[in-house]
């Protein structure tokens, strides 16, 4: 799912037009393609809506007004726009005078008939009465955009997977012997995600092309080390972006996924919560899936896919023995990541989960 | 030297749409006009003061002969010939002007004055050059005369003359029953003048099909015009007080005499030579399917290439080149372009005719309706006329639709979008339509096609 967001559709008046409400009080929600927002009275005053549910509105397009002054209708009245993070709408770019050549942009008679005579032409006759088929029923907007941006990403990408697996055992240990003192200190589990997500910053740092995304004919280092955690809520998926993982430590990590995770219980996920992220982690192991080809997340050139972990019997120093493995998966974005780059950077991280000291040391 | 990205040449329906869509795409645009007043033949002395003159005849002919009949007493009616052309000029004027503000707020630098190419890339009007990387020609087209009958713009008249007469005359031939003539015609009949046309051809309006051509002589004729069909003028004596038109043996008598027999590209004194342009024996300037001329940076819309000469089509041309210039692949759908007559009732078509579709080697079916059994027809007593929808009988895609009737030239703008979109005739028919309106007929003509017309 792309970085941009320029539209909304309302989907819930809280209160409606005529409406006296007090500043901060929730008033609207709007549904974009990413996330449900609840837009909050600027100033208290009596509501009027120019809009109603299921209107499509621009970012930054006025909604509606408060008048400030109710009951005097002469007042000064608030404008009340769309809000979200306005994108700049840049004055569009100078086209270059090319031109000439292409196809043809003129269709004549003969043209036309050539292409309903030609064997598709019957296409559309057929697409119009459909075969009986069951339910139907329109998709989302939000299921709509996940649909058109995964095709996107698959048609404008060289996208490719490679796997790896991991022993957990080390980190099992870690998480059992200081869960209690890790707790005390920093109110939250700790989990498995937070060694993840190190494990990763840490390879995204030793490995700079896969921090890096492309734009034109330029490859442009992201600015910061923010990764996704994709989260499965109701209304579907949504990647909550953890910051400034290269820095923070365990326990910060760990806070932020833990009020990530209550805001998408409540619903109550913004937009700027998903903004950003130079790498996605998606743990598809919490449904039971043991292996998997992730999507990318453009425009971010990688994402690590995590699976369930399985006691498996491996051979360690020629003995067959039993351990806790998990298998990675990292698609990746051939056109500017190679082959050797993804999976040393995968190799990188498989080293570091299975001896987390090498994160302490930075190795 | 001034230099611009794109420089265009007239700025009638084809050039000042072609100027606002280039600097929409963020091109720096001129236009150039021989005329300072926008907006081209069409605006000034072609479509726009025509019609209003015809809905101003068409008002006061449906008091005199139609009001009756609606239970309407208003005493003597009479109109003010002088008052209809002020009302003409002022609707042309606030053209003229709106079209200046598009320019304005789009950047467009606007030079009145002959332009003359100096070479590919530059551009001279008023004594000026004017760079340009890439040229429109846009220049149009001018009224055809004949070789025995040079128009004064009084006694014999074009379409020009026609629209600035100061007094209706009594007798009015007119040569040529195309579009131009019969819309004309329609005007002055209704005003009263006794109107003769000479048609060349076995038909009048000879593109419409032949239906629609049979219908509209008939109606016309029942409004008191005359028709000459298969006659050719032979020569002409003008007195002074008349003009007489030699048809075969016969000789007609009238005070002016319109000629519309056409009109052809207008090119005279824009330097092609001097780039090394080569029209056409028609007179038209020979371009690939991109609109370019011979000349790479030279490209050419509207009535100076092939195809008809319709506001809209340069207009839709127009946008093309814009497009293409700022590096675009856009497709003007020849097939979907309308026609209109604007007559009483009116005339509009897209699309093959039926005689069309057979030429080009395709098995048709047809549906037809009539208003005389359409609802709102009859509640408004305009029944006259009918939909006609051809169809390829192999895919039901629609190949085109004719109307007769009135407000046909709104109607057809679904027509359009049919063809635009190679919809079927059941996707036509299956889509709801408010009733009563006259484009429940268009509905029920594609029905009519698959012999399921619900009120036939």
């Amino acid at each position: 799912m792309g970085e941009s967001i320029s539209e909304a559709t309302i989907s819930r008046i809280i209160k409606t037009s005529g409406s006296v409400v007090r500043r901060d009080e929730e008033i609207i929600e709007l549904e974009t393609d990413k996330v449900n927002q609840v837009l909050y009275a600027p100033q208290a005053g009596q509501l009027s809506f120019s809009v109603k549910i299921g209107d499509t509105v621009k970012i930054g397009q006025l909604i509606g007004t408060i008048d400030t002054d109710v009951p005097a209708p002469t007042g000064p009245v608030a404008p009340l726009a769309a809000a979200a993070p306005a994108p700049a709408l840049a004055a569009p770019p100078k086209p270059a005078l090319t031109a000439t050549t292409g196809p043809s942009a003129r269709k004549m008679a003969p043209d036309v008939i050539a292409e309903i005579k030609a064997p598709k032409a019957a296409a559309p006759a057929m697409q119009m009465q459909p075969a009986p088929s069951g339910n139907r029923k329109r998709m989302s907007s939000l299921r709509r955009t996940i649909a058109q941006k995964l095709v996107e990403v698959k048609n404008t990408t060289a996208m490719l997977t490679t796997f790896n697996e991991v022993d957990m055992t080390r980190v099992m240990e870690i998480r059992a012997k200081e869960q209690a003192d890790f707790q005390a200190r920093y109110g939250v589990k700790l989990g498995f995600m937070s060694f993840f997500i190190k494990a990763a910053a840490a390879a995204l740092k030793a490995f700079p092309d896969v921090h890096s995304y492309i734009e034109g004919d330029d490859m442009v280092a992201f600015p910061n080390y923010d990764i996704g955690v994709a989260v499965s809520t109701e209304k579907g998926l949504m990647v909550p972006v953890v910051r400034k993982c290269d820095t923070a430590s365990f326990g910060e990590i760990e806070k932020q996924i833990f009020e990530y995770a209550k805001k998408a219980r409540e619903g109550t996920i913004v937009i700027d919560d998903l903004r950003g992220g130079c790498f996605t982690i998606t743990n598809g192991g919490t449904f039971g899936s043991l292996l998997s080809t992730p999507i990318l997340n453009p425009p971010q050139s990688a994402i690590l896919g995590m699976h369930a972990i399985l006691k498996r019997p491996i051979a360690l120093n020629d003995q067959v023995v039993i351990r806790p493995m998990m298998y990675l998966a990292l698609s990746y974005d051939h056109r500017i990541i190679d082959g050797k780059e993804a999976v040393q950077f995968l190799v990188h991280m498989k080293e570091n989960l299975e001896d987390p000291n090498k994160l302490l040391l930075d190795l | 030297m001034n230099t611009f990205d794109v420089v265009v040449i007239g700025s009638g329906p084809g050039g000042y749409v072609a100027a606002i869509r280039a600097a929409q795409l963020g091109l720096t645009v001129a236009c150039i006009d021989k005329v300072k007043e926008l907006g081209g033949t069409c605006l000034n002395i072609g479509c726009i003061p025509s019609k209003t003159l015809l809905h101003a005849s068409e008002l006061y002919w449906k008091m005199v002969h139609e009001a009756e009949a609606y239970g309407l007493k208003s005493g003597e009616c009479s109109y003010s010939f002088k008052e209809m052309m002020k009302r003409k000029q002022k609707v042309v004027t606030s053209f003229n002007e709106g079209i200046a503000a598009l320019f304005k707020k789009n950047k467009i630098t606007f030079f009145p004055g002959s332009a003359k190419l100096i070479s590919p890339t530059v551009v001279q009007v008023a004594g000026e050059q004017i760079g340009a990387k890439n040229i429109i020609l846009a220049t149009g087209s001018e009224p055809s005369s004949l070789p025995f009958l040079p128009f004064d713009e009084k006694k014999i008249v074009s379409s020009t003359g026609a629209l600035s007469l100061t007094k209706v005359p009594e007798r009015l031939l007119v040569i040529g029953a195309g579009v131009i003539g019969v819309e004309l015609g329609s005007v002055y009949s209704r005003l009263g003048s006794k109107v003769e046309f000479v048609e060349f051809l076995d038909r009048i309006c000879p593109t419409l099909d032949e239906a629609v051509s049979k219908e509209l002589q008939k109606i016309l004729t029942k409004q008191g015009m005359a028709f000459r069909l298969s006659s050719k003028v032979t020569g002409a004596d003008i007195t002074s007080n008349e003009v007489i038109l030699r048809v075969g043996t016969e000789q007609l008598r009238g005070d002016v005499v319109l000629i519309a027999v056409g009109r052809k590209p207008y090119t005279q004194n824009l330097g092609l030579e001097a780039v090394g342009i080569v029209p056409t024996a028609k007179g038209t300037i020979p371009i690939d399917n991109r609109f370019r001329t011979s000349i790479p940076t030279i490209y050419a819309i509207g009535d100076i290439i092939d195809g008809p000469m319709l506001a809209h089509k340069a207009s839709e041309e127009g946008v093309a080149v814009a497009e293409i210039i700022a590096g675009q692949n856009p497709v003007v759908n020849y097939l979907a372009i309308p026609n209109v007559i604007y007559t009483y009732p009116e005339v509009a078509a897209v699309g093959l005719t039926e005689a069309e579709a057979a030429s080009l080697g395709i098995t048709v079916k047809t549906g037809m309706f009539p208003f005389k059994i359409n609802s709102r027809a009859k509640c408004t007593g305009e029944e006259e006329g009918f939909v006609k929808i051809v169809s390829d009988s192999a895919s039901d895609v629609i190949l085109g639709i004719h109307i007769i009737g009135a407000h046909a030239s709104e109607l057809i703008a679904e027509g359009a979008l049919a063809i635009q979109n190679g919809l079927t005739t059941l996707q036509l028919a299956h889509t709801p339509h408010a009733h009563p309106t006259l484009s429940e007929a268009l509905k029920e003509a594609a029905l009519g096609v698959h012999h399921r017309a619900i009120h036939r």
